[in-house]
């Protein structure tokens, strides 16, 4: 394959300046991928009952979206158009395989309360939409910031509903009890609706809703 | 008896699969499609079908590849040296690049048979390589360690469950017009609500013993 891309001059910039800066702030607010873009909810919500796979589940997913990103973007002058689905489907996977064999050899109890979700990474929405909207047109540094950028405001978003859903469903937080005993002998119970599906999606549309009634250009128009 | 009992059983991995492990209420797979083409009740039904008819085939033929190739043991046909030859953990790839070809042909199909289907899924039909769901039903299918025709059968009602879902939220989003929804919960907000309310009414199938 032929990876000899004509590369303009070097021009003279910082490592991180304004507008790399951009590329990894914009997607924890105004472009967050989950709340704006509506990618990636497929496999995230189900792993935020508790924040500890949500937090093995938000670097898994960074880690996926930055190297791929990177990785296609130094391609992407090489893929043939009509099957650069397959072309990234295939870096994805593998990157994807590497990050599952990693959390079996060091993580296992983690992986198997991820289940699936491991390997769900492999088609979450913002991987592919991040590839197809950014990477395949722009070079690779920017490219592994904005893979880098989107990945933490996915973690951000699972990891502020998984800490509600574990403080209200189970009264912790990483595991730890934050709820004193004294309050449940007051009466105070856990919440059941946060640990089912359900909770998730309740959640998640209370974020929207805070979200948008402070940034009012973000609302829909139907 | 024995196939009365298979038929039994088959019948009970059906039904769990459409209404108990509902793909988007139970797991939320699926989710980003299921978001964004659930405006109109036509066009979610023409993605439902295709989903249904792109998880029939995959989810058996993932099967086929994932026990008699790549599984440890599985190459034993072949030559009894490669007995020992495990490689499962290709499985993803496998998978993807099955699920990415049949999507290709899903495509190829309904441009030849349905140009008005065609141009009213546009994008979409590609993105059902993506679909969660559909990449989920293979990787359930060797989580729980199915038999040829439980997978077959599952992979039928997970689709048909899919669409069940997306086609009842797009009548719901149809209605949602003519009412009054706060302006920051309008579209994206409002329908995760909604999905909530209906994976709990979903819930209620839990009960059933099977």
């Amino acid at each position: 394959m032929s990876e000899v891309l004509v590369q303009p001059p070097a021009e003279k910039k910082s490592l991180l300046g304004k507008k790399e800066r951009k590329l990894l702030t914009d997607p924890l607010s105004d472009n967050n991928p989950v709340t704006i873009q509506v990618l990636g909810i497929c496999s995230s919500l189900a792993v935020t009952t508790q924040m500890k796979p949500t937090m093995v589940m938000a670097i898994s997913v960074t880690a996926v979206v930055a190297l791929s990103n990177w990785v296609i973007s130094l391609m992407r002058n090489a893929i043939p158009p009509r099957i650069r689905i397959i072309v990234q489907l295939t870096v994805v996977s593998v990157l994807v395989i590497l990050v599952d064999q990693m959390l079996k050899a060091y993580m296992y109890d983690v992986s198997k309360q991820l289940s699936v979700f491991v390997g769900l990474i492999i088609t979450n929405c913002i991987v592919m939409g991040r590839l197809e909207a950014y990477a395949m047109g722009n070079k690779p540094y920017p490219s592994l910031l904005d893979g880098l950028g989107n990945g933490f405001g996915y973690g951000v978003v699972i990891l502020t509903v998984a800490f509600f859903r574990e403080l209200l469903g189970s009264g912790k937080v990483f595991g730890f009890k934050v709820i004193p005993d004294a309050m449940y002998e007051a009466g105070y119970v856990n919440n059941g609706l946060m640990m089912i599906p359900a909770g998730a999606l309740f959640v998640v549309a209370c974020y929207i809703w805070i979200q948008r009634s402070f940034a009012k250009h973000l609302e829909e128009k139907e | 008896m024995s196939t009365l009992f298979l038929a039994a059983d088959l019948i009970s991995v059906f039904v769990r699969s459409i209404f108990i492990d509902n793909m988007i209420f139970a797991y939320f797979l699926g989710m980003c499609s299921y978001l964004a083409v659930s405006k109109n009740v036509k066009t979610a039904l023409g993605l439902g079908v295709a989903v249904i008819f792109v998880m029939v085939i995959t989810v058996p033929l993932n099967w086929l590849l994932l026990n008699k190739v790549l599984k440890e043991g599985s190459l034993a046909w072949i030559s009894p040296s490669l007995a020992k030859v495990d490689l499962s953990f290709l499985a993803f790839i496998m998978f993807i690049a099955t699920i990415a070809s049949m999507t290709q042909l899903v495509e190829m199909l309904v441009e030849k048979l349905s140009p008005e289907l065609y141009g009213a899924l546009g994008i979409f039909l590609p993105l059902i390589a993506v679909n969660c769901s559909i990449l989920g039903g293979s990787l359930f299918m060797q989580e729980r360690d199915y038999e040829f025709a439980e997978a077959t059968v599952f992979g039928l009602g997970s689709g048909v469950g899919w669409m069940i879902a997306i086609v009842a939220i797009a009548a719901i989003r149809m209605r949602l017009r003519y009412s009054d929804v706060p302006a920051p919960l309008k579209g994206l907000g409002i329908t995760f609500i909604l999905t909530g309310l209906m994976g709990i009414a979903f819930m209620s199938f839990l009960g059933i013993t099977l």
